[in-house]
């Protein structure tokens, strides 16, 4: 019998000739990731718990200051201080300091440090996103990535796979964001439990790398354990410049066995939102235009690399916030954040009346730099909208892609990209 | 572990994600059980104070899909330390469930109970039987067995004891 991509990095990576759904493995790990928050527990369970005095590879784990660097106070600034001072003693070399990397679901493939074939776990929920790159990768606790930082090794059940099959092409305006809003609409926050979301089909090959890791970011928000697509041109030329090791791409033998598949037709999908107060509430944007907004932010692991910065500004050249909004702009990464600067971006998000900020999770887990207050409404390009992720519990966000957020800070209220567009700009 | 646990049940629907369990802006005080008890479910909309009133040995029963969003290990940690003994639920996120088990805090998977129990049910768990009795109704629900790593897992204390032997196999493979 055949096996999917995702069996297959879990048979070769635990030593295995072959692994079928519901088997318990013990598997080695090619690349981990802690940022953080999540590297100070790490390292006090490794150190205090398991007894381990050092890293099992200190090149095959990244570290990032992300979630609430730059420091917010004085408790994140002793988080941080903690992490810069552990990575040091431990020599990690893939350590990414404020101003130096950014968010960490952006930096890791960035810098080609999430390969095709490999096994890769992180130590934050979104560490799906990677999948995107051809390999198994999931999210874990502070207690898995601390065994992982011990041993080099944690233990998996195999997941299920659903099989995602998109068809044709998205229409005008509609992005890989609308695409998976509408998948986890139709599936739900629990639909892909603790299973494997295959993403495949022609639709896909004309969707770009950045889409793509848009889409594998949020296959936890279906509940899944991770999200993966197929090695293809769009991979190979990505990873090109940028590949820190040799790589050996898996594909989905003809015969590996689903336990669902689920056609699309992508022609036919939206420009969408999840409504208030979950990722599955899925509504066509033509269903809310209209609804007054107080914040729009713009950023996250799922929606703030350079693509969608570029065409959140080519909505807001020579145009303006509306007076009865805000606009706040996090760019996914500093390589993100100087490939805008280069191009101009900043300054037409500032002359629009946007603020930019430093690259960080920030708002999107109400950290800080665009935490919400009660009852405010905010349309955000993030991953999820539960109560209170982004604030207060009362607090209701609406997420879309990155045009369709650029468009509504432009009126104040969530607009149609090209309503915005058949205006005139207030100055050119 | 004390494998019988009693105490009263407090409910909560489907979806609860971990943003609800313990908001982000505490993760900052990951490594102060203390604090994150105190603001368990506080995310959850006006369930402010909800941990003042729990009492020791006190059972949460939710619906399904429990522990979902975020990957962050304080949330069973924060649901503990408020003084819940057992989280009891239709069914839970793969990251929550891992989780739980990785620090040896009890979780029982069980729709039957999920839907039977209401909130101040007086409820008695046998963790080794996988029975969650009903004192106040007089019913009795079974839990879904783990497979048995996990179920070992449990028996440790979690997963860094597991890690600690191997680490001590290791070496002793690589002194011979």
């Amino acid at each position: 019998m055949g096996m999917t991509m995702t069996e297959k990095i879990l048979a070769r990576a635990s030593g295995r000739e072959s692994v079928k759904p519901g088997d318990l493995l013990l598997a080695k790990v090619d690349f981990a990731m802690g940022h953080d928050l999540t590297i100070p527990p790490a390292s006090k369970i490794m150190r205090e718990q398991m007894g381990a005095t050092k890293v099992w590879d200190p090149e095959r784990l990244a570290v990032v200051q992300d979630h609430f660097q730059p420091a917010k106070d004085s408790a994140s600034a002793a988080l941080g201080k903690t992490t810069r001072e552990w990575a040091r003693e431990m020599g990690i070399t893939n350590y990414f300091e404020v101003g130096d990397g950014g968010i960490c679901h952006t930096v890791l493939p960035e810098r080609g440090l999430v390969l095709p074939g490999e096994l890769v776990v992180g130590a934050d929920s979104h560490s799906c996103t990677y999948g995107a790159l051809n390999n198994f990768a999931t999210g874990v606790g502070s207690t898995d990535l601390a065994c992982v930082l011990s041993l080099g090794e944690l233990w998996f059940r195999v997941p299920e796979t659903l099989k995602f099959v998109y068809h044709g092409r998205l229409q005008e305006w509609v992005e890989a964001k609308d695409l998976i809003l509408t998948v986890i609409g139709q599936i739900g926050v629990d639909g892909a439990r603790s299973k494997a979301m295959e993403h495949t089909g022609d639709a896909i090959q004309h969707i770009d790398m950045e889409g793509r890791l848009t889409m594998t970011n949020m296959a936890i928000e279906a509940g899944a354990k991770n999200g993966i697509i197929g090695f293809d041109q769009v991979t190979a030329d990505y990873l090109k410049d940028r590949a820190k090791r040799t790589y050996s791409p898996v594909e989905s033998d003809p015969d590996a066995e689903y336990e669902k598949v689920f056609e699309f037709d992508v022609s036919a999908v939206e420009l969408s939102v999840a409504k208030p107060m979950s990722p599955d509430n899925w509504a066509p944007l033509s269903e809310v235009v209209g609804t007054k907004i107080d914040q729009v932010f713009i950023g996250s692991c799922t929606n703030s690399r350079i693509g969608d910065l570029r065409r959140a500004a080519a909505i807001l050249k020579g145009r303006h916030v509306h007076p009865s909004t805000r606009l706040i702009v996090t760019p996914s990464s500093t390589e993100t954040a100087r490939m805008a600067e280069r191009e101009g971006l900043i300054r037409i998000f500032m002359d629009a009346g946007a603020t930019w900020t430093a690259s960080t999770c920030g708002a999107c887990l109400g950290g800080h730099m665009g935490v919400l207050g009660e009852g405010e409404v905010c349309l955000s390009t993030t991953n999820r909208n539960f109560p209170g992720r982004m604030g207060h519990p009362k607090a209701l966000v609406y997420l879309a892609n990155p045009v369709v957020a650029a468009a509504s800070a432009v009126t104040g209220e969530i607009t149609h990209p090209g309503e915005v567009l058949s205006r005139e700009p207030v100055a050119v | 572990m004390t494998m019988v646990l009693r105490g009263n049940a407090w409910k909560f629907g489907d979806n609860v994600d971990t943003d609800q369990v313990i908001p982000a802006k505490y993760a900052i005080y990951s490594l102060d059980e203390k604090v994150l008890g105190e603001h368990a479910m506080e995310g959850v909309p006006d369930n402010e104070g909800w941990a003042k009133k729990v009492s020791a040995g006190d059972v949460l029963v939710a619906g399904s899909n429990f522990g979902c969003g975020s990957s962050r290990e304080i949330a069973p940690v924060a649901i503990r330390a408020a003084g819940i003994s057992a989280v009891v639920a239709d069914s839970f996120a793969r990251i929550f469930f891992r989780n739980s088990i990785n620090i040896g805090f009890p979780i029982l998977q069980s729709p039957q109970a999920a839907e039977a129990v209401e909130a101040g049910d007086q409820l008695e768990i046998d963790l080794e039987e996988g029975v969650i009795r009903n004192l106040t109704r007089g019913d009795e629900y079974h839990a879904e067995p783990f497979p048995q790593f996990m179920a070992e897992l449990i028996k440790m204390g979690g997963l860094a004891p597991w890690v600690r032997k191997r680490l001590a196999e290791k070496a002793a493979a690589g002194r011979r």
